[in-house]
């Protein structure tokens, strides 16, 4: 039902880094907090990612990115969702996301930003507190 | 607002995904979307692709779509992996394999968690096949979870089942089983650039040798005789004849009345799944927590016992005459 479902979330590494200890350890946690984890792994594209969203119809889209094309690749996923008309998928990025980048990263509608010390518990409450939990009841 | 049956049948993909979605969470609304959905379901080839854990299942799903990309065909994909029986969580690892067929948008993947049910697929697994049936995708092939020897629920499924065997997994003992082994209808020895890859298409020949039926099937009807293809994913290999026998298979199955005598095997056990399934639901429904918690004191204590229990709980269900 509704209210007991799993939450769904994607996992991905948007950009050319190899760096996936950090998101393989974010889907273990969110696994073991009783989600489902649709992991895609290094090396997607916006569209890769805003595809894979769309038709695994996810609760949330979680990107980590270590190399600094944050502001480059970001803004694509956000503009690909709108495009899209995808507006109730929470999306919060991870990473090392330099703290004068965080104000323009939420203000294109990114709405948790996770750098390193980050505590898996947080991001776990983050995400159940922040998805739109009548995804359901609304038809798309 | 078109509603969303007809977005989904006029292949609007958001729609099939919000479907699937309805349907894996069993929203009510979910059986009457199903219901309109079936007169428009039934024209799509469905191929089960199973095998151990490791096999190489996903990497030939993902080549077998990518040839039947080449032949213009719109192909769906329902990739199975197991939930966790502690926290109902799962890791849903298929698509990293199929990472060059995202962005193609007559390409479908859905990932599903098992969900606790255990026959190598989810419980609603048919049903949101049957939705992307609909939706105009054909094939459509199912993942199923990585297997062990009795995961057999894919053959009530899928028209062709390919089992996948990597070579070094087991001697040719383990191939004389029951199970798995005998629900191909096509074998694929994977990572045929390995070796020991001859030795497993040996050993998987010699099984199927000793099935009486090679021998002494009626020579003037349709006859399919279990191929066993070798496949390798980074040489390139092999996967246009996998594709080509899949293809032979499904023609045989036509030709042969076998497509329609699976369908009605099919149907029998979806109706009795469905009304099975109404019934748990109504016994959840009758029968609270501390219910349930007094019962199962009672008979592990021995007072009393899970037959006259059952029959209790049957009547109040209306399932048997007090």
């Amino acid at each position: 039902m509704a209210d007991t479902r799993p939450i769904r979330v994607l996992v991905a590494k948007p950009g050319l880094d190899g760096h996936d200890r950090g998101a393989k350890v974010i889907a273990r946690a969110l696994r073991d907090a009783g989600m489902e984890v649709i992991y895609t792994g290094i090396r997607q594209t916006p569209e890769m990612i805003v595809e894979a969203a769309i038709q695994e119809d996810v609760d949330a889209i979680l990107m980590s990115i270590l190399s600094g094309a944050h502001m480059a690749l970001f803004p694509k996923v956000m503009e690909l969702l709108k495009k899209e008309g995808v507006d109730d998928i929470l999306v919060a990025a991870g990473g090392i996301l330099p703290d004068e980048d965080v104000p323009a990263i939420k203000a294109m509608g990114i709405k948790g930003c996770f750098g390193p010390g980050t505590s898996t518990e947080g991001i776990i409450d983050f995400v159940r507190n922040n998805v739109q939990a009548d995804r359901l009841t609304t038809e798309v | 607002m078109e509603n969303i049956v007809e977005r989904l049948l006029n292949g609007d993909r958001r729609a099939l995904a919000r479907m699937v979605t309805l349907i894996e969470n069993e929203i009510p609304a979910a059986r009457r979307y199903l219901a309109e959905l079936h007169q428009y379901a039934g024209r799509a080839h469905i191929v089960g692709i199973t095998g151990a854990p490791g096999a190489g299942k996903s990497t030939l799903v993902t080549h077998l779509v990518r040839e039947w990309r080449r032949r213009d065909a719109k192909v769906g994909v329902v990739a199975v992996d197991p939930t966790s029986p502690l926290t109902g969580g799962a890791i849903l690892g298929d698509r990293i394999r199929m990472m060059e067929l995202s962005g193609d948008p007559r390409v479908f993947i859905r990932s599903m968690a098992s969900r606790g049910s255990l026959g190598g697929l989810a419980a609603s697994t048919r049903d949101v096949v049957r939705a992307m049936d609909a939706a105009g995708y054909n094939p459509i092939n199912i993942e199923t979870v990585g297997t062990g020897q009795d995961e057999v629920e894919v053959m009530r499924t899928a028209h062709t089942v390919l089992v996948v065997c990597a070579p070094g997994m087991g001697d040719d003992i383990q191939a004389i089983k029951a199970g798995i082994l005998e629900i191909a209808d096509i074998f694929v020895v994977s990572k045929a650039d390995k070796p020991g890859a001859d030795q497993t298409v040996a050993e998987l020949s010699m099984l199927l040798s000793l099935d009486p039926t090679r021998r002494q099937h009626d020579k003037s009807r349709p006859y399919w005789k279990i191929p066993v293809l070798k496949t390798s994913a980074i040489k390139d290999q092999g996967i246009t004849q996998v594709v080509d026998a899949i293809q032979q298979h499904y023609a045989y199955l036509v030709e042969s009345g076998m497509l329609a005598h699976r369908a009605q095997r099919q149907v029998r056990s979806e109706v009795e799944a469905l009304v099975l399934h109404a019934v748990v639901n109504q016994l959840k429904a009758k029968t609270s927590e501390d219910d349930w918690q007094k019962l199962v004191e009672d008979i592990t204590s021995r007072e009393r016992d899970p037959y006259s229990v059952a029959n209790e709980l049957e009547e109040k269900i209306g399932l048997r005459q007090p």
